[in-house]
């Protein structure tokens, strides 16, 4: 190998300070929330204690942190299912450069890039206009499809871009049923990538916030819940609960990785029978 | 039947059918409607269908518009031109200098796994470091450079670009480092053959390859940042306004037909930059 020239140690320390950078204050909010009782928002620490989280295991005067968990988690669950299975047909279908595709992926292009305050007000307006209630299920679900969507149909086009036809072809020429083709050899193949659609269905819907907004209604989903907080709560409680559910996420999405690493081994084993035989 | 079954469009339609249902009720009605009721008259306590460009008339009449759209294109400009420095350095860093695959993907994952969890609390964990008593203020009074605690971090201009790079360098640098990943090799090579230094490479090879990266993740945060109300309401402490935040004040007053004209107005901005943005890159081509 040849010597590392002397920008490799420059970038690797920029590197460093990025990284730094992008978790320091988070895991400096880790930190200050075991601050002792008499404690404030920022250093000193007035001693290490577990007070803040029996305080928000306590204390529901503020709003209802656990319901809007329940309901964040449920919501979470909705998105991802439904950004999955939608995502993959939305994948299949624009493989076959059918007639007005696009227009419809001008239209995934702007559900990306609108700015979020224009879904929660036009889907507000639209519940409104026509009586219905909105309701974090309802209305709350479609605007965080709006930006889920995107993201799961973006990671559809970019590994079917990479997809070798061949395996489709071979699996139609021994006989294979186009259902068959799909069930048994294009779901396989592009089974870990699901998982990565299905991190980012569950993990921005979870933390959604700009487009539940005006869509949730009475009962709110826990980042509107730990916005409102910000408001009215100045205790380190505040970080209690940010580290509680940045634990939580950090659980989700290293589930989700190693789920992904477990599945692409698995697929490296399975995949071909290349060099076994004599 | 079969044949109808075999024919691509409908096959085609029937399989995004779920996409198309959910992209019209959530995203193309709720657009048609905000484009509706800009043109109606708001009283106190309701909206009135009308047909009238009072709103318009009003938003271009005010002094404050031009004020809060200079306000957004200045943050767009400013966070746009931090995280390209970042995101374009971290990326180059990720993709020429790693050399093992396992070590890029492990580095690139540590970059984007801020990009799933929660912003408001990526926010909220500024408090401690930029607080009239927070950390950065500690820190630089214990080494002299100030005397008194500076008033201006938390709650400022200053703060509202902090969390913006914080929140959205992570959108630079994937599709740069996307791009980056496809350049081949061999065209680096060739350049040091041929006589380039490092710089030469950097300016001549690797940046025009690498346009198209940028310009997705300029996409990404040039319309993030424009159409953002939370960053700037929370972390300039409601001192400083955007588009977003005259927006949602008009939605908080209950005033839709002005908030919808507003938003219309935003979302044409916001539409025009971005077409100007794709004429340099395809992005179908790129994914």
């Amino acid at each position: 190998m040849e010597p590392r020239p002397r920008s490799f140690y420059v970038l690797s320390a920029f590197f460093a300070l990025f990284v730094l950078f992008l978790y320091g204050p988070t895991l400096t909010i880790g930190i200050l929330s075991f601050q002792g009782e008499g404690g404030g928002l920022t250093f000193p620490m007035r001693g290490v204690s577990m007070y803040w989280f029996y305080d928000l295991f306590e204390q529901q005067a503020v709003g209802d942190i656990w319901g809007s968990f329940r309901r964040s988690i449920f919501l979470g669950l909705m998105v991802m299912v439904t950004t999955v299975v939608v995502s993959v047909m939305g994948g299949l279908a624009f493989r076959k450069k059918f007639a007005g595709s696009g227009i419809l992926f001008y239209l995934i292009i702007t559900a990306l890039v609108i700015p979020s305050i224009l879904i929660s007000l036009g889907i507000g307006l639209l519940f409104s206009q026509s009586g219905l209630n909105v309701h974090w299920s309802t209305s709350g679900f479609g605007a965080q499809l709006t930006w889920t969507l995107p993201f799961g149909l973006l990671i559809m086009f970019a590994v079917f871009n990479r997809f070798d036809k061949s395996f489709e072809e071979a699996a139609r020429d021994l006989g294979a049923s186009p259902w068959q083709t799909i069930r048994h050899v294009v779901l396989p193949i592009i089974a870990p990538s699901l998982i990565g659609v299905a991190l980012f269905g569950f993990t921005l819907s979870y933390d959604e916030f700009a487009r539940t907004l005006l869509t949730a209604g009475s009962y709110n989903t826990l980042p509107l819940e730990i916005y409102g907080m910000t408001t009215n709560v100045t205790s380190p409680v505040l970080y209690a609960l940010g580290t509680l559910t940045t634990l939580f996420s950090l659980l989700i999405i290293g589930g989700f990785l190693a789920l992904a690493l477990l599945s692409n081994q698995r697929k490296a084993r399975a995949g071909s029978d290349a060099g076994k035989g004599v | 039947m079969k044949k109808l079954l075999e024919n691509r469009n409908v096959t085609g339609w029937l399989m995004v059918s779920p996409l198309a249902a959910v992209l019209l009720v959530f995203l193309v009605m709720p657009i048609a409607l905000i484009v509706i009721v800009s043109f109606w008259r708001a009283t106190e306590f309701s909206i009135i269908p009308a047909f009238e460009w009072d709103n318009y008339a009003f938003l271009f009449g005010s002094p404050v518009t031009y004020t809060v759209f200079f306000n957004t294109f200045k943050y767009a400009f400013i966070t746009w031109a931090f995280t390209l420095i970042i995101g374009f350095t971290v990326a180059y860093y990720l993709a020429f200098h790693i050399r093992s695959l396992t070590w890029q993907v492990a580095l690139f994952l540590l970059c984007t796994i801020p990009f799933w969890t929660s912003n408001i609390i990526r926010m909220i964990s500024w408090i401690p470091f930029l607080g009239r008593n927070g950390i950065a203020n500690s820190t630089m009074m214990s080494w002299g450079v100030i005397d008194e605690p500076v008033e201006w971090l938390l709650f400022s201009d200053f703060a509202v670009i902090l969390a913006f790079v914080h929140l959205y360098t992570l959108f630079m640098v994937v599709p740069i480092f996307n791009t980056m990943m496809r350049i081949d090799k061999s065209l680096i090579e060739a350049a040091r053959d041929a006589g380039a230094n490092g710089a030469q490479i950097l300016w001549n090879v690797i940046i025009p390859l690498t346009k198209p990266g940028i310009m997705i993740g300029t996409i990404f945060v040039v319309t993030l940042v424009m159409g953002d109300f939370i960053t700037v309401r929370f972390m300039s402490g409601s001192q400083s306004a955007n588009v977003g935040r005259l927006i949602s004040n008009d939605i908080a007053l209950l005033q839709y037909p002005s908030a919808s004209a507003t938003a219309i107005v935003l979302l044409a901005t916001v539409l025009i930059t971005i077409g100007i943005l794709l004429r340099f890159v395809d992005i179908r081509k790129e994914l």
